[in-house]
């Protein structure tokens, strides 16, 4: 499939220009990683890139964007809703159907949180709950990957398995991540920002951590 | 201290009530009130329960109407409050839930006569008014971030299910069971226009004079009240409802030509039904405003404003009686039993009560109504004392009601009042059908002589009235940063 060229996104808060005007061209297969201070506009970013892409994209929001009452499962099938009918959804929502049990059983065992599966989102730790997101991410199956610091409540050994996921699952990603070594390790290509302008766009391969921390 | 917006305004308020006062009919006329009373408490400490059959039939007849008239009111206002953003649709629910059950109930009366249908409706259609208005604000409260994480091309009903109901459904569910405690209240009184619910049976008892009786189906109704959390189960709801329609009685059936009959003659204004044209219209509406609508607004207002102020006193002085800052176990138990008993009394019955004993006044819809509405403010006031933590050397006693308590509580006191303001002033309209002489007893009196015409343009008046006193109280909790939750 082809890649996106994103050209002329902006955006301002409160009459402030806060993004752009940037254009990003993102080819087919490349894992890119952006990267930068706190502030600095990605999740901005991610969410304009979202926009436009629409469609064909998982998203895992910072916040999240889980239904607390929700039980786990729930939360995960909703990244299939437009998949299905209105008939279909509202008998899962009363009484999930087998298949769609056994597929999030398997996607959650390969996230470590099986036994959690109908608990409601709001009783679940940070942790848990992110990867309740990264899960219902990768229940949609969409070739491309929006996602913005998906790993910053797991622990080390738990984020680079949720990394490595991330990488084979989705042919194209787009992450923001503040980790600079996850980051080499998992991406391709490293865009950093720097007051919502792109300051520094290499292939990982020619980049050390202390390239980027000059972002800092 | 009167630098303070909120203290100003309740001395305001309290002014107005003092001149109102002057004005205001309160008097004790019976010959020997105090004997009535006695009698009365009498009746209560040795209820008789097995009079008649009638009492048991009454109490299933007013869990039946209640369960009905919530449930269809439910549906219809959750559907309304789907659309609650056009301004038509909150026209409207504000229209119809400014009339109260009773106005419902007796133009129902008019054309289906002592149908189920007329107390059903009664409750249904205001409730409705209501639920729409307050399931809108649960919806719009959700946590909007899911909605936005959902994917794109997720159908309307889908996202409305898996990211608007479960946020609120808790909520939505905890106000529903509440407005069911409401429903009952309203089902009871219900009989006091003749409809087979405990009101009926209240009337005929207090008529005869049977005080045991009468006491008997008082603490039966508490009792009903007070258990709701134990037979109130979310497994037996559906039997409930499912159950309900069939328990509602016979009535008489509808003659539908009197239907007809109602809306093409008898609520078109006489100058036009009997051909006078618009011409006739201006001297008919005249002496509708001049004899009629004017005494019932003055009246009504009067007495909304006096009551206004009695509620909050009753309120200040009831809250320390659940209070954990004062008193043992026993003393703030023995003051939940009275809080409960006072806010579970429906203040129309409670009015009907002091009237037999004291004679038509003002006094005993005050005090009715500053006993209902002081109890349910005092109860909500007091548990919120509860969470007030005090440093360990604050002062006791009256030191520490009025330096301690009182200051921090004194906001979400003066939300409530404000909120119950267009309650009161809705129940002072009814409370008219007792013969004082507020809104409801032109409307009544209008019904009585068969003029329904001038009963419908009063009902409205009474409407208006109430959207307006709402309105205002709004404006003031937003003028004074006052925020409150729903009561009924």
């Amino acid at each position: 499939m082809s890649g996106f060229a994103f050209s002329g996104l902006t955006a301002s808060f409160s009459g402030k220009r806060v993004i752009g005007p940037l254009s990003l061209q993102v080819n087919p297969g490349e894992k890119i990683a952006l990267v930068g201070k706190s502030g600095a506009g990605k999740s901005t970013l991610i969410r304009l890139m979202h926009e436009r892409v629409n469609r064909e994209s998982s998203l895992i929001p910072q916040e999240l964007g889980l239904v607390s009452a929700l039980s786990v499962f729930h939360n995960v099938y909703m990244g299939q809703l437009d998949k299905h009918s209105t008939w279909y959804n509202t008998i899962t929502l009363a009484r999930p159907f087998a298949k769609d049990r056994a597929e999030v059983t398997t996607l959650l065992q390969s996230l470590g949180m099986t036994e959690k599966f109908w608990t409601p989102t709001a009783s679940l730790s940070g942790g848990q709950r992110q990867r309740v997101a990264i899960a219902r991410a990768l229940y949609r199956k969409a070739s491309i990957l929006l996602a913005d610091e998906p790993v910053s409540a797991l622990d080390g050994p738990m984020a680079n398995t949720v990394m490595t996921l991330l990488r084979d699952r989705f042919s194209t990603s787009i992450i923001a991540l503040h980790d600079v070594d996850l980051a080499l390790d998992y991406c391709t290509r490293i865009v950093g920002i720097q007051d919502g302008q792109i300051a520094l766009d290499e292939p990982s391969a020619n980049l050390v951590a202390s390239d980027i921390m000059s972002l800092y | 201290m009167f630098s303070s917006p909120t203290v100003r305004t309740s001395f305001i308020f309290l002014a107005i009530a003092l001149v109102g006062l002057l004005f205001a009919d309160i008097a004790i006329t019976a010959s020997n009130p105090w004997r009535d009373l006695g009698n009365f408490f009498l009746g209560i400490v040795t209820p008789n329960f097995f009079s008649s059959e009638g009492l048991m039939t009454a109490l299933l007849r007013t869990v039946a109407f209640a369960f009905v008239g919530v449930a269809l009111g439910g549906v219809a206002g959750f559907l309304l409050a789907l659309a609650y953003r056009s301004l038509p649709v909150r026209m409207f629910c504000a229209f119809v839930r400014a009339i109260h059950e009773l106005f419902w109930a007796l133009i129902f009366l008019q054309f289906f006569g002592f149908h189920p249908l007329t107390g059903v409706l009664a409750i249904a259609i205001p409730y409705a008014g209501i639920f729409a208005k307050v399931y809108s604000e649960i919806l719009e409260e959700a946590d909007p971030e899911p909605g936005r994480a959902l994917p794109p091309g997720t159908g309307i009903i889908s996202a409305f299910l898996y990211t608007r109901i479960p946020d609120c459904w808790v909520k939505m569910r905890t106000y529903t069971a509440y407005r069911l405690e409401c429903g009952l209240r309203s089902s009871a009184i219900l009989g006091f226009v003749g409809l087979p619910t405990l009101g009926f049976y209240l009337e005929a008892s207090f008529s005869q004079g049977l005080y045991s009786d009468a006491g008997a189906m008082l603490i039966l109704f508490y009792v009903l009240i007070a258990t709701m959390p134990l037979w109130v189960r979310p497994k037996l709801l559906p039997v409930y409802i499912l159950g309900a329609p069939f328990f509602l009685g016979e009535g008489l059936p509808i003659v539908w030509g009197n239907v007809q009959r109602f809306f093409t003659e008898d609520i078109v204004p006489a100058p036009l039904r009997n051909g006078e044209g618009l011409a006739g219209l201006a001297p008919w509406l005249n002496d509708l405003m001049i004899n009629e609508a004017m005494p019932g607004i003055w009246n009504t207002i009067v007495l909304t404003q006096i009551a206004l102020v009695a509620t909050g006193i009753i309120s200040l002085l009831a809250f320390p009686l659940i209070s954990n800052h004062f008193g043992g176990p026993i003393r703030r138990n023995a003051g939940h039993v009275a809080l409960v008993i006072a806010r579970s009394t429906p203040e129309y019955i409670l009015a009907y009560i002091l009237l037999q004993l004291w004679g038509p006044s003002m006094l005993p819809a005050v005090v009715a109504l500053a006993l209902h509405n002081g109890g349910i403010i005092g109860h909500l006031i007091g548990r919120q004392t509860n969470t007030i933590k005090l440093r360990p050397d604050a002062p006791n006693g009256i030191n520490r009601y009025g330096w301690e308590l009182v200051p921090r509580v004194y906001r979400s006191f003066l939300a409530f009042l404000f909120y119950r303001w267009e309650i009161i002033m809705r129940e002072t309209a009814i409370l008219g059908i007792l013969g004082i002489y507020t809104l409801g007893f032109y409307v009544d009196s209008a019904i009585q002589n068969i003029r329904f015409d001038r009963a419908m343009v009063l009902i409205l008046i009474t409407a208006l009235l109430n959207i307006g006193v709402d309105t205002l109280g709004r404006y003031i909790r937003r003028k004074l940063a006052l925020k409150t939750m729903p009561t009924c």
